[in-house]
């Protein structure tokens, strides 16, 4: 097989649309009759609902409906179905598409209003009367879980929703025996999502055919008409679901959300089409976020500095309910051990309602934290038996002889977790080559003489990609020769659009121009599942490759019946099949299509179902790891704690490279997206759970201005895991950075400044600290 | 996020402006838009009338004479950015507009807008404290001028009368060869300061400070200037001890908090960007000698 | 409420509509004109997305009204180049992979494509200041201020 594309740095397809201003995204599609919905929202933290009522809104101008959960009982009625059963969540803690009773945070939907317009259906919303009664809320985890905490649910014992424990190996023995053993405590906090595309519905019933289409920014659409058919009682094939063009997802738009159920409803009870269009307001409000984690872990290592086992405990922020199971403290424990070969360990994870927006993953899911975590455990080895940090983890690591390494941990179905191939000490010998640790030093007192404190940091970390169960794929060739992908899986901005067809042209021997993919419509491909843990390159990628391998089966087939010549002695290339040697005798893969699309009373080779075309489903119940890692340099202006990342080193393996400019893409993204994490993004509320950094200059975003240009080293160790050698690549940038960035200023302030144990550091903190250095 | 209705009103001369303005209950001047419409988009505020003073001619413009600058109030951002004269006679308005908003927000931005809006951290303001500034204002009763010290009221409330709007701002100028500095921290590009300062200085023949003025925002809830700090400078050669002594003097400033950072941060902050302003102005007025 | 009668040219086409006053610029080129390249990201004048030229300086379309481009020159991302015929600037973005998501994309065109007509040669920190006023949660900046130097430089080498 030819390999002109794969691996190639090839510009995409979907860009030129794109960058002319003609892509579709949620808010461009407009309908015939279409009215839009605005939501009122608890303006409290917790409460139950008094009273409501909409008379005065109703006769405002332009508005033509108000709706409570009430009024579209006839629809669909009771909470939302949970979107990832857990065994230890007895019943699904979801709220109702809009709130009746009780309320559990600042920006949850009670009641919505349709009007001609999206500014008429505001004015409406304060003619709205709404009397709530307060009740005791849950501001943070650590109160939530605390003696006598009030309940985040007023019908809830506690606020312990589950506790969930990861362990391996003896760990009681190994402390026992261990020659050092270190505790440390952590303070972890992810924001949100912000893609620059807010959430968006619009919903459209169909009333001939009983039909309903839905456009939704969604990483999950086919998740969205699963469980809102389920909600309906309608079935999936008279629910449409497509996520059109989608500004970004970052995890959050992976959750189904009570939005989409309300316009669903709202547009099946109006019987017109419904458009909602999140804005940045109630991103802050209702999308859900990644927030706190606090951990209390203590590491045992051998008198050498290597780390033999960790435990300890976590207290996580759930939010106010679970409408995604426990998918993400769930995946911060199966991201122990990390990179390291841990003789045991022990975690345990306390899942705490809070009266706040709900937490769900964003870029990297509970993974940054444990890699945080890890790594900070590394970097406390080394300074307490003074120890360089690289040597630490080099001692540490799981060896490139040791694959594949069962580490003991558990995936997030149970299966024991075994990293599949790679070389975790080469990749930090590469960045701490590359950023030139040597002269690290010459550096530092040169920055000295300015003023400035530098630091150097490293971090490193496995990433469990490719979930399982599968993300489909069809090829299929029209007559006109023209090669169609389709697949379940949806884009965000990943660029599926050209790696599909990537693997596709190379399989077909057509020219990239020749294939489109089509994706995320519920009509074009029967089945999807989320693009969520950097998976759709493994799943989707490799069902691409197995399909467009059947139909070239096929074709090759048909060609030998048409060519008169073995299967064995036919090529395909240049959208031909060939006998090879032989260039003249070819048929083209159109005429090959249009021989299997039928025509009547002639008919086509024996043994060949028509269509050129077929569906691949790679089954991927194993996971490809990838890893990598980070060095960076920081500078830090002692005066004003003024913190700047001057250089960025990212060796990542991710296996085989489907188009690099994708890949380092996807890396350099995803560590700004970190260094935010670390440095800038800050989700803060007050002890009433209302939220205080709600606007773009409260919450502060990584900016062009503050971030360094990133260089990026591949080693491409291919998975043996898929067909294609691949490995995820989407969170691999943030998955170690804010360690990266922490370890840094932590080498920037000093042997005398303390322990650096959490995340966001503001240069206030860094000022203190820098004082307490210098008492 | 969509504005709520509201009346409007574009007026294209001072004198229909103040037929408006006299007529009017509830009316918000419009200028640039940079601070204004977003508080629209949020409904914070909510006028039943908005009148947008863009189309009135003569509002915009730079006027120098031997003594004066004049802006005219609804003179873009931008504008004093690229003004070559300003840059001569007041070299420090293009360093400070460097950081103010961003190269998209100062094309619409607008001077006087800024100083009625008057957010503490903002740079402009800070400017006219610095540069003695008077405010030219009028109105149905008539016009007056508010002396910079008096334009201040608090926390994004200035002088300004309900029915006035304001015309233009009167800053002195400093002769040719006067030190200026100018340093804020922000956590990145074009946010508002945590706390900013601006210093002019000039000096005699003897290397004496003859005359010095040096503003500090984003601190309290106005700009502020340092004038004791200014006296104590003047008569003096300068020196370490008078640096650290005028830092001192920002250090103890009385400085807000907010959920970002602390007083004492702030504090901190107003002493460095202070000792850095009068730096870089005595720097540059060795440099001019 | 309060609705005019306005007359403008985007992207070189005389338009004239009736507007209510309270209707932002972005919405209006939008949802009155059809122009969905436009995008509305945060509508508080921090994200970028919107941004646009007006008389040929960059301006937050969602911080002015549309009745106050009465008059003026609009040039919205759709002025630049088509699918097929993509502009300097556009191509470089591609070429780069400047975009992932696409959604600031048009906002960042449009500043760059400001920021080129002022200064011909911009330094690699001047680019990065310029876009500090244009948010992307996707790539990092990185290749956007690299597309916006390429772009700078294949206009001096044919202009």
């Amino acid at each position: 097989m030819s390999t002109r594309y794969f691996g190639a740095a090839v510009p995409r397809l979907e860009d030129p649309r794109l960058l002319a201003g003609r892509g579709t995204y949620v808010d461009d599609i407009v309908l015939p009759g279409m009215l839009h919905a605005v939501f009122l929202r608890s303006s409290v933290a917790h409460g139950r609902i008094r009273h409501l009522d909409s008379t005065a809104a109703l006769s405002m101008p332009g508005v033509r409906a108000v709706y409570a959960m009430a009024d579209l009982a006839g629809f669909g009625a009771g909470p939302m179905p949970a979107m990832a059963p857990h065994p230890l969540l007895k019943t699904p803690i979801t709220c109702s598409p809009l709130a009746s009773d009780e309320v559990c945070y600042v920006g949850e939907a009670i009641a919505m209003v349709l009007a001609d317009s999206r500014a008429e259906a505001e004015d409406a919303l304060a003619a709205i009367e709404l009397d709530i009664e307060h009740l005791p809320v849950v501001a943070n985890a650590r109160q939530g879980i605390a003696d006598g905490a009030p309940r985040a649910h007023s019908g809830r014992d506690s606020n312990v929703i589950a506790t969930l424990r990861g362990s391996h190996g003896n760990v009681d023995a190994v402390f026992a025996a261990a020659a050092h053993r270190f505790s440390e405590t952590f303070e972890i906090h992810r924001g949100g999502c912000h893609a620059m595309e807010c959430r968006g519905v619009v919903a459209a019933p169909e009333p001939r055919s009983g039909e309903l289409s839905l456009w939704t920014s969604s990483q999950s659409p086919y998740m969205v008409r699963r469980h809102l058919a389920t909600y309906l009682g309608h079935d999936e094939a008279d629910i449409r679901v497509t996520a059109p063009d989608v500004g970004g997802g970052f995890g959050p738009k992976a959750n189904v959300y009570p939005e989409e159920f309300a316009v669903a409803l709202a547009a099946l009870a109006c019987g017109h089409p419904v458009k909602w269009i999140e804005d940045r307001q109630e991103h802050f409000l209702a999308t859900t976020q990644q927030r706190d984690q606090f951990w209390s872990l203590e590491v045992a290592c051998d008198a050498a500095g290597r780390m033999l086992g960790v435990r300890g405990r976590c207290i996580h922020d759930n939010g106010a309910y679970a409408p995604y199971g426990l998918i993400l403290p769930t995946t911060a424990l199966a991201s122990f051990p990390g990179p390291y070969a841990l003789a045991a360990f022990d975690l345990s994870i306390d899942v705490v309602l809070t009266n706040l927006v709900p937490t769900s993953p964003v870029r990297g899911a509970g993974r940054p934290n444990a890699a945080f975590v890890l790594e900070r455990l590394a970097d406390t080895i080394a300074r307490r038996l003074n120890l360089p940090r690289e040597e630490v983890r080099r001692r540490s690591f799981v060896r490139a002889e040791q694959m594949p390494y069962v580490t003991g941990g558990k995936m997030r179905d149970g299966s024991p977790v075994a990293y599949d191939s790679g070389d975790y000490a080469r990749a930090l010998s590469l960045v701490v080559d590359k950023i030139d640790a040597a002269s690290f030093e010459e550096r530092r007192a040169e920055a000295a003489t300015r003023g400035r404190l530098l630091g150097l940091g490293f971090a490193s970390c496995v990433e469990d990609t490719g979930l399982g169960p599968f993300e489909g794929a069809s090829v299929r060739v029209t007559p006109a020769g023209k090669v169609v992908v389709a697949t379940g899986a949806a884009s965000q901005g990943q660029g599926h659009a050209t790696t599909l067809a990537q693997i596709a042209a190379d399989a077909l021997g057509v020219d990239l121009s020749q294939v489109t993919v089509k994706a995320a419509d519920s009509r074009i491909f029967p089945l999807g599942i989320s693009t969520i843990a950097s998976r759709v390159a493994v799943t989707a990628g490799s069902s691409v490759e197995i399909a467009a391998r059947k139909v070239r089966d096929k074709a090759i087939k048909v060609a030998a019946h048409m060519l008169e010549a073995g299967e064995h002695d036919l090529e395909i290339e240049n959208g031909q099949v060939r006998v090879v040697g032989v260039p003249d005798m070819n048929v083209p893969l159109s005429t090959i299509a249009r021989v299997l699309s039928g025509s009547a009373g002639v008919p086509i080779p024996a043994g060949v179902e028509p269509d050129l075309a077929a569906t691949g489903y790679f089954d991927a119940n194993q996971l490809a790891f990838a890893y990598g890692s980070q060095a960076c340099e920081v500078e830090i202006d002692p005066e004003t704690g003024d913190t700047r990342i001057t250089r960025y080193v990212v060796a990542h393996d991710c296996g085989r490279l489907i188009n690099p400019l994708i890949v380092d893409g996807q890396i350099r993204g995803g560590v700004v997206h970190g260094i935010g994490n670390a440095l800038f993004e800050h989700m803060r509320h007050d002890e009433a759970g209302q939220p205080l950094t709600a606007t773009y200059a409260d919450y502060l975003l990584p900016g062009a201005a503050e971030m360094p240009d990133i260089e990026i080293h591949h080693i491409e160790t291919p998975s043996p895991r898929n067909p294609i050698g691949a490995k995820g690549a989407g969170e691999g940038g943030t998955i170690p950075a804010a360690a990266c960035v922490i370890s840094a200023i932590q080498d920037a302030l000093g042997p005398e400044a303390p322990f650096v144990t959490m995340h966001p550091v503001s240069p206030e903190q860094i000022v203190e600290w820098i004082d307490q250095a210098r008492k | 996020m969509k504005a709520p209705p509201f009346a409007y009103h574009d007026p294209r001369s001072r004198d229909d402006l103040i037929g408006l303005l006299a007529e009017l209950e509830n009316a918000k001047l419009l200028a640039g838009g940079q601070s204004l419409v977003p508080m629209l988009n949020f409904r914070v505020v909510a006028p039943d009338h908005l009148i947008d003073i863009n189309r009135i001619p003569d509002l915009a413009g730079i006027r120098l004479s031997a003594d004066d600058v004049v802006l005219g109030a609804m003179t873009r951002q931008c504008d004093l950015q690229a003004s070559a004269d300003l840059a001569a006679s007041a070299p420090i308005i293009r360093e400070a507009l460097a950081h103010v908003g961003h190269f998209q927000t100062r094309s619409r931005g607008t001077i006087g807008g800024s100083c009625c809006h008057l957010d503490p951290a903002a740079e402009l303001p800070a400017l006219c404290a610095l540069f003695d500034a008077e405010f030219d204002v009028a109105g149905p009763n008539g016009a007056r001028v508010v002396k910079v010290g008096d334009w201040f009221k608090g926390y994004l409330e200035s002088a300004l009368e309900e029915r006035e709007y304001l015309q233009s701002i009167r800053l002195r100028r400093w002769p040719a060869g006067h030190g200026y500095g100018f340093s804020e921290y922000a956590r990145r590009r074009g946010d508002f300061a945590i706390a900013g300062a601006g210093a002019l200085l000039e000096f005699a023949k003897d290397a004496r400070i003859r005359r010095a003025a040096i503003v500090v925002f984003g601190v309290e809830p106005a700009p502020v200037r340092l004038a004791e700090a200014e006296q104590m400078l003047v008569g003096q050669t300068f020196s370490e001890t008078l640096l650290a002594e005028a830092a001192a003097q920002a250090s103890a400033l009385d400085a807000m908090a907010d959920v970002h950072v602390s007083a004492a941060y702030r504090r901190r902050l107003a002493g460095v960007v202070t000792r850095r302003a009068l730096t870089e102005a005595v720097r540059l007025a060795r440099e001019a000698v | 409420m309060s609705a005019r009668k306005i007359s403008l040219t985007v992207n070189g086409q005389a338009v004239e509509a009736e507007v209510e006053a309270r209707v932002n610029l972005a919405d209006f080129v939008r949802q009155a004109i059809g122009l969905t390249g436009t995008h509305v990201g945060c509508e508080h004048g921090v994200c970028g997305a919107c941004t646009i030229i007006v008389d040929g300086r960059p301006a937050r379309a969602c911080l002015m009204l549309a009745v106050q481009a009465d008059g003026a020159e609009v040039e919205t991302v759709e002025s630049l180049g088509t699918p097929e015929a993509l502009s300097e600037l556009q191509q470089a973005f591609r070429d780069r992979h400047a975009l992932q998501c696409g959604f600031c994309t048009p906002g960042m065109l449009m500043t760059i494509e400001a920021l080129l007509r002022v200064e011909a040669s911009p330094t690699r920190e001047q680019v990065r200041d310029v876009l500090s006023g244009n948010l992307c949660r996707c790539t990092g900046y990185q290749a956007i201020v690299d597309a916006a130097l390429d772009a700078a430089k294949a206009r001096r080498g044919t202009r």
